[in-house]
């Protein structure tokens, strides 16, 4: 195909994206785009073209080159889901923000989220799963996974580290779910309201009574020295609050229900505890839990023979560069002895995900003694019944019926 | 082999810490920094690795 019959047209091109239906496997009609070239051309749903980035070395490359803009705020940045239509202006802190202004807010958060804070943490992990597998296996069987346990563990976990009262977790978990699973715009607005006039008050709170979290280190070390406003406080605090809610959840419910699915490779886990990093790593590589990446092109970029345009949507699918025979061998198969190097599970580039190391000690921790306690875990019903969300959405169970 | 970091890149990812902990740390602020004695990147094999684990290409291995 010539780059001209290439060129982004919007015209009887795939719509991007699409739903999973086994909920770790990439959608069916992806299956055409994995051939030699490392980008293909997509439709959104609002009839938008889109170039969808397959190739693993040509989406890393891309999600370093700062001519692809994060820049929410941008009038013409590409809408991929219906519930942020008409968003244009809110250019949400770290993610929705190119540098420097990127920057700034990221050098702000990186003490909190730093290797030595995250190995600190991790006892107190410890104790919370092990407490929250005594109350399921009290409890059970039946229980569903996803709300007995992936859910409540980065709860708790992002709460403690924000230092937001985990009480309350009722309402901004329902808030955080009707904002990331809101059908329209008006309701995305509405959840987004209530999050943010609670985290509002917290913060005005905080500011009277301080005590010992990330958001009072945020409000003594910035905004009381002028370097934040009280509106990016709260910005900062619904992003991480959100974000903390909406990844490390399906990526604990959907290694837990791949590991069930692959016995075989659960006994490695068993046999061998010091695998226990590397699963979690092969696990983030096979499960894909952020499917994609929203950029748009400032300037011409040559891809794969191909020239992105200055203005044009990209997309970088995190699900096929994970998947990709040039990176990885069979790249179909969960191996939990693969070593996983330079997945993009977390992303990559400037971007790339601040709760990582977060995300791999809950990961690790949650994963290793949920099967140690319950090695017989298994499903409570067919695989082809586990409700899974939609394909816009981070992948993972809805619930996860699990018995033992 | 010499080992390079690019501080203002950095973004705290710890990618580096995790593929060479002997060599690299990070500082109060959570940017990268060589654990000292290490700026010569022979001593352990996994640093060969590093730049392709940073997300931000702020490590560079010069062979001298």
């Amino acid at each position: 195909m010539t780059e001209s019959e290439m060129r982004l047209t919007g015209s009887q091109t795939p719509s991007f994206p699409q739903d999973r239906t086994c909920p770790y496997q990439p959608p069916k009609a992806y299956a055409e785009w994995r051939g030699e070239s490392p980008l293909t051309q997509v439709t959104l749903f609002d009839g938008r073209p889109a170039w969808l980035i397959t190739g693993h070395a040509e989406g890393r490359a891309l999600l370093v080159d700062p001519r692809l803009s994060s820049d929410w705020g941008h009038p013409a940045f590409p809408v991929v889901v219906r519930r942020t239509e008409g968003r244009g202006g809110l250019a949400f802190p770290l993610i929705g923000v190119d540098d420097p202004l990127h920057a700034r807010q990221r050098r702000m958060l990186i003490p909190s989220f730093g290797v030595k804070r995250m190995n600190a943490i991790r006892p107190r992990l410890q104790s919370l799963v092990d407490r929250l597998l005594d109350d399921m296996l009290a409890e059970g069987p039946v229980v569903d996974l996803v709300s007995a346990f992936a859910l409540p563990v980065p709860s708790m976990a992002i709460c403690e580290l924000l230092g937001v009262p985990y009480g309350d977790h009722d309402f901004f978990e329902e808030c955080s779910r009707d904002f990331v699973g809101a059908a329209t715009s008006a309701e995305a607005d509405a959840a987004f309201g209530e999050l943010y006039t609670y985290l509002h008050g917290l913060v005005g709170k905080k500011q009277a009574e301080p005590e010992d979290g990330l958001l009072d280190e945020l409000i003594a070390r910035q905004l009381e020295e002028g370097e934040l406003d009280h509106d990016e406080v709260v910005m900062i605090a619904l992003v991480l609050l959100v974000a903390g809610h909406e990844t490390t959840v399906n990526a604990i419910a959907l290694g837990a229900l791949t590991l069930i699915q692959h016995p075989e490779q659960t006994d490695v886990l068993l046999r061998d505890p010091g695998a226990l990093p590397g699963v979690v790593e092969e696990l983030l590589r096979f499960t894909s839990v952020s499917d994609y990446l929203v950029r748009m092109a400032k300037e011409d970029i040559d891809v794969g023979g191909e020239t992105v345009r200055a203005g044009d949507a990209v997309l970088v699918s995190i699900t096929l560069m994970n998947r990709d025979a040039k990176a990885y061998e069979n790249p179909d198969v969960f191996h939990a002895r693969r070593t996983a190097r330079h997945h993009v599970g977390f992303g990559h580039g400037i971007h790339q995900c601040l709760g990582q190391n977060l995300a791999r000690a809950e990961l690790e921790i949650a994963l290793g003694a949920l099967f140690a306690r319950i090695p017989g875990l298994r499903l409570a019903v067919p695989l082809d019944e586990v409700p899974i969300k939609a394909g816009h959405d981070a992948q993972g169970p809805i619930e996860l019926p699990v018995t033992w | 082999m010499r080992i390079t970091v690019d501080r203002d890149r950095c973004i705290g990812s710890g990618q580096c810490v995790m593929t060479a902990p002997g060599v690299f740390t990070q500082d109060d602020d959570a940017l990268v920094a060589l654990v000292p004695g290490h700026e010569d990147a022979a001593a352990d094999p996994r640093v060969r690795d590093v730049p392709m684990a940073c997300p931000v290409q702020a490590i560079a291995i010069h062979e001298d």
